[in-house]
């Protein structure tokens, strides 16, 4: 299980972005965490792969865990080795280097030929149009591709917990879908782990398991996924606006449940 | 042009290609560490010049065989590379270009000045075990150190290219000169390939400096051979290791007819400046070079 408790994130030593996060992934779950634009959960993800520290960010406070080890403090490479492996939004492929070789560049943390050989394989049996185009460079693979790649090359690194970052932006439906599918039946078929940034909550919170809501670097709700797709408010706060075309924040709801602190 | 005779000519050919693989060489240094680093090394000369005087330290001083040399200036310039890369560079990064630019060229003028200090101001040689009596193939006649150090960077180039294609040190070396953040979340560790980048091009610069050295000899003007570089990587391209070999060989073949040719009309001299004005032209017309990237556009 992947833990944060109670972390606080800083920018450049003074812009402070989260406000004491804790949330959880369970092992073999989806774990979605939705928000507005701005609301710091790329920051989050960041947080647990360590890669504030090439942003000049830093964790200030609280702990992040992986299985009962503490993460924060570690560097990316050593974060990736411990079994975590992000995967940024916006399809960052290596732009230059050919489907295949992204492929070998996330099993890069491995040294087991046979094991990486077979995962290539598995890799392209999820994904048979990056077979098809594992020779051209990455930069020339269509958006759907490449956000297949970067699943794929992620996937490579044999992580126990993956953080993907809004996977659905700027993809067409259909792919969206195709995507998501595929993420249900890496959960299913091989019990891998994962927290999923989404602003489309309606998709996330269809194949999560369980959910957090996020706002000005504070989690504001959380609950199993099948509670919040019922949560009018989600509904409410997904569409961004009241009936009186008025901008909503989650802290002005009355029946606004608090969340229960994690672990107090 | 009247009477002109092709045995002539294909030597000027044959010299230019032997040459000019030569300068590929010492630009494949510059090369790599553009690459992975995105630092641009103006002592890239000096370095070449270091490694000379290392390797003729070593066999002519200390009366060492040549093969101690060469091995002093390869362990002598992998060292050096790191330490600069860790004390010089590294503080440096993320910080705008200039800043790299300017600590490189006063790494030069250090590496120039610590060379009089340690090494004296006398000219020195390499010697290998290279014979001296021309070699004849054909209608050609080739000094035989050319040939030697023709060879001897083929091989390297070819062995580089392999290594950056094909190895799995290669692949992440690319991941990483491609995006920097993006390889730090696959878990490469950036700032390793960023010291693997530099003692990588210490390499080539002491086996740029053992050759050029044994075939010019050894003193401070040994870093001339750096000011080739530019032209050669202009042309080629500053991230390419295929355009570091096709630059060079043009800039060998360019100044080998530009001296059989126009030299004799304005009394010599036009050798040491035609590769810089095809340079001046390449910048004009297609600056990313030959074999330079272009950010991939989509549709
Ligand atoms: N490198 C950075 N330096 C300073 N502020 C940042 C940096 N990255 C993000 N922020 C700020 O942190 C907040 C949260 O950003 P982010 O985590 O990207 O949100 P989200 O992913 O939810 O859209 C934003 O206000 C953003 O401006
Ligand atoms: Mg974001």
């Amino acid at each position: 299980m992947l833990s944060l408790n109670n972390i606080e994130v800083v920018y450049d030593g003074v812009i402070l972005v989260l406000r004491g996060v804790s949330l959880a992934a369970e092992e073999g779950r989806i774990t979605t965490l939705l928000g507005a634009n701005g609301a710091g959960k790329t920051t989050t993800l960041k947080a647990i792969s360590g890669l504030l520290q090439a942003e000049r960010g830093e964790v200030t406070k609280g702990r992040v865990e992986l299985d009962g080890e503490r993460l924060d403090r570690l560097l990316p490479h050593e974060i990736v080795r411990r079994g975590v492996c992000q995967v940024f939004e916006g399809r960052r492929v290596f732009e230059n280097l050919t489907a295949e070789e992204n492929l070998q560049a996330g099993a890069h943390t491995r040294r087991d030929r046979g094991g990486i050989r077979e995962d290539l394989e598995r890799v392209y049996e999820t994904f048979p149009a990056l077979r098809e185009r594992r020779r051209q460079p990455a930069g020339y693979l269509s958006g759907g591709e490449q956000q297949m790649l970067v699943i794929g090359r992620a996937l490579m690194a044999a992580p126990k917990v993956m953080l993907l970052d809004e996977p659905s932006l700027g993809l067409a439906p259909l792919l969206v879908e195709e995507i998501f599918r595929i993420l249900q039946r890496l959960r299913d078929e091989r019990g891998l782990t994962m927290l999923l940034v989404e602003q489309n909550a309606a998709l996330a919170l269809d194949i999560a398991d369980y959910g957090y809501v996020m706002e000005s670097g504070r989690i504001v709700l959380d609950g199993p996924a099948s509670a919040l797709r019922q949560n009018s408010d989600i509904k409410e706060f997904y569409l961004g606006l009241n009936e009186a075309g008025a901008r909503k924040s989650y802290r002005d709801l009355k029946h606004y449940k608090r969340r229960k602190r994690w672990l107090s | 042009m009247p009477d002109v005779s092709w045995r002539f000519v294909s030597i000027l050919l044959a010299n230019g290609v032997l040459v000019g693989s030569m300068y590929a060489l010492v630009a494949l240094g510059f090369v790599l560490i553009y690459k992975a680093t995105d630092a641009i090394n103006f002592a890239q000369g000096e370095f070449v010049m270091f490694g000379g005087f290392l390797a003729a330290a070593t066999a002519d001083m200390a009366g060492l065989p040549w093969w101690a040399g060469v091995l002093a200036a390869i362990c002598g310039m992998i060292a050096l590379a790191f330490c600069l890369e860790r004390v010089v560079l590294r503080p440096l990064l993320g910080r705008p270009i200039i800043a790299v630019i300017m600590a490189t060229i006063g790494l030069a003028s250090v590496l120039r000045g610590t060379a009089v200090l340690a090494f004296g101001t006398g000219v020195q040689s390499i010697s290998l075990p290279v014979g001296s009596s021309p070699f004849h193939l054909g209608p050609l006649v080739l000094p035989p150190i050319e040939i030697v150090g023709a060879g001897v960077s083929l091989v390297f180039l070819a062995a580089f290219a392999w290594f950056f294609l094909k190895s799995r040190l290669g692949v992440a070396m690319r991941a990483v000169a491609d995006s920097q953040q993006v390889a730090m979340a696959m878990g490469i560790n950036v700032r390793r390939y960023f010291a693997l980048a530099w003692a990588l091009g210490g390499v080539v610069s002491a086996l740029g400096g053992v050759l050029w050295g044994a075939m010019l000899a050894v003193d401070n003007q040994l870093a001339l051979v750096g000011l080739k570089v530019f032209p050669v990587i202009i042309l080629g391209g500053l991230d390419s290791i295929l355009g570091a070999v096709v630059g060079g060989l043009v800039v060998g073949v360019a100044e080998n007819l530009s001296a059989g040719f126009l030299d004799p009309l304005v009394g010599g001299g036009t050798k040491d400046f035609v590769p810089f004005v095809l340079m001046i032209a390449v910048l004009m017309v297609r600056p990313e070079g030959m074999f330079g990237r272009r950010r991939i556009e989509r549709v």
